[in-house]
């Protein structure tokens, strides 16, 4: 069963089985605004926790995704090259970024659950 | 002052609304330590009669190229533009609106800078060009700073028949980016070898061609060798009409084109301001400089343009953009534009049969001046002469007979005196059988 | 020929879709063109050519038309326009100025404009004369040591600016890594940093729109290179303490950039080096009137300080024994003289130096006073009387622009974008929007010298007219708007998703 967690810098991460699907939030891509455009790693690569590993564009602006943990990039959402407008569909289901192999599982204990983020989400409005 | 519609009247009547008793009010915020009237040892206004005389008093001390035969290139050619390009691009319209970040008011420059990112695809034979750059010079620079970030390399390597200016201007702005340029000789006899120096740690092969030294090349080989590597080919061409005749880059297999435009529409106003014309590849799209007009619809589904994939640009990235540049060469880039829509492909073909023409029936006649020895190797519409004494000096002495005729290649490379004798020699359209007999005659008389 | 129509059910009540004076045009390549041509040209010399082997194969595909088919298709065009010429351009930040028409005039000068920039020094001697006396106007309005002439447009000379920088910093041994910017910067701010291999840390900006120097003294470090400041700054406030400022940078071993894009406010009035500014480039195509052109092209010559002279770039104009030089290379310059390089092909951009000398001639000291003095009445005049109805930030006095959020348009619907169509409708270019980033719907108008109270009477009228229909509940008119322009607002999610750069061929069914 996946386990979910949340970063500050508004991603997802989906932990199952050492493999982490990682995504922008609901509340990300509300903030951008329409999707037109998402730059992803090359499957392979290894990623620190914090590195900025995909950007994401909308039409008026263009954000970072930073890592929410450390391990190697194993597969990347080739939907998004024809489809980016999936991020605003569905952020946190067919809108996914990348997925990685965890190599430490200890950095999830410094994310939020759900329910920690809804309240900081409610903090910056 | 005739550019200032307030009057006394209105200035009071507005000081009056704002609440304050005078303009120098309204400065308050200038620290007192600042000198409230600093003194200018400037002169006052001037009426539109004195100022038009200062400049017919600038011109006079100069040799007019219009009134003198002109064999002048290295990376500047004279061409006749028609009295339409410059009626058009004066229309106020044009001239005097801002860059078109308001789409639905700024259809007219969008449409047009599509049209012209269309014919720099086709002129270069890529698949994707930019709305201009400031010129050929720093598109260059551009082009290797795209290079490094599209092949995450560091190293440039660049051919010694590019432009020594265009490689100055690139060594200057990659220089505090950590990215090392080899920059091989200078290399008028076109016998550097560029294939065997490809490898896997270059970011970018700079080549030219027509090159500096009027050399033509083909990179067909050099391309190859470069994509097995994993190198982009970036070719730079600094005679955009020699496109008219020649295979275009693209066909070659270059990755980035880069065109220094100054030779069609605009008068060559001391070298500038003209235009970079900048092309690539569809796939390297979003990792190129400058602005992009692309094609959309309104909310009633009619066609029309708009400014897009600006997340690149530096208003909205900061410093990760992928360059800085905001204002570039719009209005040079309509010129350039206009000048190509009224030659059309018959018309622009033909002028570059007229212009290599030209210049090997003006290397014939030259060939046979005593003193002269133009290099031998295919050429478009300038080629290099070895002349049988120092360059400069002779061509000083044909501008004391009011004669244009070359430009020494050691004002660019003082340091290379082998270079010495080197004289590059242009012709163009403008150039009549008067204007070549005035030049051998001269030139005979000058070496004997 | 084929006539295209390109939208027979556009929306204008036509049969054509054309309305009036606005007419849909095809682009260049659907006008049915092809062995057209608008210029006769002289026949080729016969004599055998040298291009085998490197001749083009196939057609470019180039349309061919004649000159008045030509002409027609740009005048349509530019008819699709707004410009200066036409009506207020009070687009903050951007300095749209009259544009004389003497500065054209003088720049197609037969010995200036027609000049090549290879011809032997000896026969450019006026032109260099020309260089150096615009060069004196620089140095003169802001008492500064030394000028780069070649930059080539705003982005340009901030290079050629913190280039200097990084030379100065190098020869004393440590090129240093950081350059702080205030947070409400221009982006071609922290994007020049970058490319000077320069790290950004960003300065913000307090309750007042100004510069937070107790932030700023915490930021300051041996790491610091140098500081950009636009000031006034892009809220179009001076910035009070720049003198206590520039002391703390120089006091770290830093440099003070100072952003030129708002010169207008103080020509003719404060010198920039009493700010103790180090360098700023100059954009001729705001503050000394060169037209903008759609987009360019400009020219942004960068003034220096005495510490930062020695390393402007080649080439440069001198005043020697026998005239004017030019010195090209840097065995030229001397040993006085420690070039960073070069920052463009040739000489710079001539053609809008010229433009910027008749300007300046024009204009002269009397003339830059009253300008910067109109320009920043102007603004404080929009200010004053548009500050009950909008949300104003800060206090004033403004410079050369004024600044207002969007707390005006709080629960109405409409935003900051909707009300700038609104204003397209109206007749006017909008305000520059969303900049400065420090306040909220960001409104910034710049009214300029150049525009008559008359103008600005019936700008105002109608700004306050707009904002009490948004007001009053009006919101959907403001998102209908423009209705009246060529094109309505157009999909720009649609463009850059699917981008279209090009016109291709119509594919064979």
């Amino acid at each position: 069963m996946a386990k979910l967690y949340f970063s500050e810098e508004h991603e997802w991460i989906s932990v199952e089985g050492g493999i982490g699907t990682v995504g922008i939030t609901e509340y990300a891509q509300e903030q951008l605004g329409d999707v037109v455009f998402v730059e992803l790693p090359e499957v392979g690569t290894a990623i620190e926790k914090g590195d900025d590993v995909a950007v994401v564009e909308s039409v008026k602006a263009a954000s970072e995704v930073y890592s929410p943990v450390s391990g190697e990039i194993v597969e990347i959402n080739e939907d998004l090259a024809d489809a980016p407008g999936q991020v605003n569909q569905s952020a946190e289901g067919d809108g996914w970024f990348f997925k990685i192999k965890l190599s430490d599982e200890s950095e999830l204990d410094d994310l939020m659950n759900r329910k920690d983020y809804d309240a900081f989400v409610e903090g910056l409005e | 002052m005739r550019y200032l519609p307030l009057n006394d009247a209105d200035r009071a009547r507005m000081l009056d609304a704002v609440g304050v008793g005078s303009v120098e009010d309204l400065f308050r915020d200038v620290p007192s330590e600042v000198p409230p009237g600093p003194v200018f040892d400037l002169p006052d206004h001037q009426g539109e009669m004195a100022v038009e005389q200062a400049f017919n008093a600038f011109a006079v001390k100069n040799l007019s190229p219009s009134c003198a035969p002109t064999f002048l290139g290295a990376g500047a050619y004279r061409h006749h533009i028609p009295a339409a390009v410059d009626a058009l691009i004066q229309r106020g319209e044009f001239l005097t609106s801002y860059t078109p970040y308001q789409p639905e008011i700024s259809q007219g420059t969008l449409q047009a800078l599509f049209e012209f990112q269309t014919q720099v695809c086709l002129l270069t034979g890529m698949e994707v060009a930019n709305a201009s750059m400031y010129d050929a010079a720093t598109a260059c620079a551009e082009a290797a700073l795209m290079a490094a970030r599209v092949t995450r390399r560091k190293k440039v390597l660049i051919s010694g028949s590019v432009h020594p200016h265009y490689v100055d201007v690139i060594l200057t702005e990659t220089g505090f980016t950590g990215i090392s340029c080899e920059r091989l000789a200078p290399d008028p006899m076109g016998i550097e070898d560029l294939v065997g120096r490809v490898d896997d740690d270059l970011a970018c092969v700079l080549v030219q061609t027509p090159g500096f030294f009027g050399r033509l090349s083909d990179f067909t080989a050099l391309a190859a060798q470069c994509h097995a590597m994993g190198v982009l080919l970036v070719v730079a061409v600094a005679e955009p009409v020699s496109l008219g005749a020649l295979m275009p880059p693209g066909e070659m297999g270059a990755d980035i084109v880069v065109v220094d435009g100054s030779s069609l529409g605009m008068p060559l106003s001391f070298g500038g301001p003209g235009v970079g014309l900048f092309a690539t590849r569809e796939k390297y799209m979003r990792n190129m400089p400058g602005r992009l007009v692309g094609e959309t619809l309104d909310v009633d589904g009619r066609r029309g343009w708009v400014l897009t994939l600006s997340t690149r640009e530096q208003h909205i990235r900061r410093e990760k953009a992928t360059s800085n540049i905001c204002t570039n060469s719009g209005l040079c880039a309509l010129a350039f534009s206009i000048h190509l829509a009224l030659l059309g492909e018959d018309g622009f073909t033909k002028l570059a049969e007229v212009n290599h023409k030209a210049a090997a029936a003006l290397a014939k006649r030259l060939s046979a001046v005593k003193g002269v020895k133009p290099l031998s190797g295919p050429f478009f519409n300038e080629f290099a002469v070895v002349l049988d004494k120092p360059a400069a000096p002779v061509v000083e002495a044909l501008a004391a007979k009011g004669i244009l005729g070359g430009v020494p290649v050691s004002r660019f490379y003082p340091q290379f005196p082998e270079l010495e004798n080197l004289m590059l020699v242009t012709a163009t359209e403008t150039n009549g059988d008067a204007d070549f007999d005035a030049l051998v005659a001269a030139l005979t008389e000058v070496l004997r | 020929m084929t006539e295209v129509h390109v939208f027979p059910s556009a929306p204008a009540g036509t049969v054509s879709g054309n309305r009036g004076l606005t007419v849909e045009e095809p682009l260049l390549f659907e006008m049915g063109g092809e062995a057209g041509c608008g210029v006769d040209l002289p026949e080729p010399r016969d004599v055998p050519d040298h291009l085998t082997g490197f001749a083009r194969k196939g057609r470019i595909g180039l349309p061919g038309l004649s000159e008045p088919q030509v002409v027609r298709h740009y005048t349509r065009l530019s008819q699709k326009n707004y410009s200066i010429d036409a009506g207020f351009y009070p687009l903050g930040s951007c300095t749209m100025k009259y544009n004389p028409r003497l500065n054209e005039k003088v720049a197609r000068t037969t010995g200036l404009g027609d000049l090549h920039p290879m011809q032997p020094v000896s026969t450019v001697q006026g032109a260099l004369e020309a260089i150096d006396a615009m060069a004196a106007w620089l140095l003169g309005l802001t008492g500064m040591a030394g000028v780069a002439m070649s930059p080539a447009a705003g982005a340009h000379g901030e290079l050629c600016g913190v280039m200097a920088i990084r030379a100065a910093q190098e020869a004393k041994g440590n090129p240093r890594k950081i350059i702080l910017v205030p947070e409400s910067a221009h982006g071609t701010n922290p994007a020049t940093a970058a490319l000077c291999g320069y790290s950004v840390v960003a300065i913000p900006a307090t309750a007042e729109g100004r510069v937070d120097i107790a932030a700023l003294k915490a930021k300051l470090s041996d790491d610091v290179a140098g500081l950009m400041l636009t000031n006034p700054n892009t809220c179009g406030l001076f910035e009070r303490e720049v003198r206590e400022i520039a002391d703390l940078v120089h006091a770290a071993g830093a440099f003070f950039y100072m952003d030129g894009a708002n010169f207008n406010a103080l020509i003719g009035r404060v010198k920039i080096a009493d700010l103790g500014a180090d360098a700023m480039h100059i954009n001729l195509h705001k503050t000394f009137s060169t037209p903008h052109g759609g987009g360019g092209p400009g020219a942004g010559p960068t003034v220096f300080s005495q510490a930062l002279a020695p390393f402007a770039p080649l080439p440069f104009v001198r005043r020697g024994d026998d005239g004017f030089e030019l010195v090209e290379t840097r065995a030229q310059a001397g040993a006085d003289a420690h070039p960073f390089g070069r920052m463009k092909g040739f000489h710079g951009q001539f053609g809008v130096m010229l433009r910027a000398l008749a300007y300046a001639m024009s204009l002269g000291k009397d003339g830059f006073r009253q300008a910067s003095g109109d320009a920043v009445l102007n603004a404080n005049y929009l200010l004053a009387r548009l500050k009950d109805v909008l949300s104003a930030p800060f206090e004033g006095p403004c410079m050369h622009e004024a600044l207002f959020d969007d707390g005006f348009l709080k629960d109405t619907g409409v935003t900051t974008l909707d009300l700038a169509k609104a204003l397209i409708d109206e007749g006017y270019h909008p305000m520059t929007m969303y900049f400065p980033l420090v306040v909220h719907g960001a409104l910034l108008m710049e009214p300029t010298e150049t525009e008559s109270k008359q103008t600005l009477d019936a700008f105002i009228d109608t700004v306050r007219a707009l904002a009490a229909k948004a007001k009053a509940g009006e919101a959907d008119f403001f998102h209908a708007a423009p209705r009246l322009t060529p094109r309505r607002r157009l999909d720009e999610t649609l463009a850059a998703r699917k981008p279209v750069l090009r016109w291709a061929p119509p594919k064979a069914e």
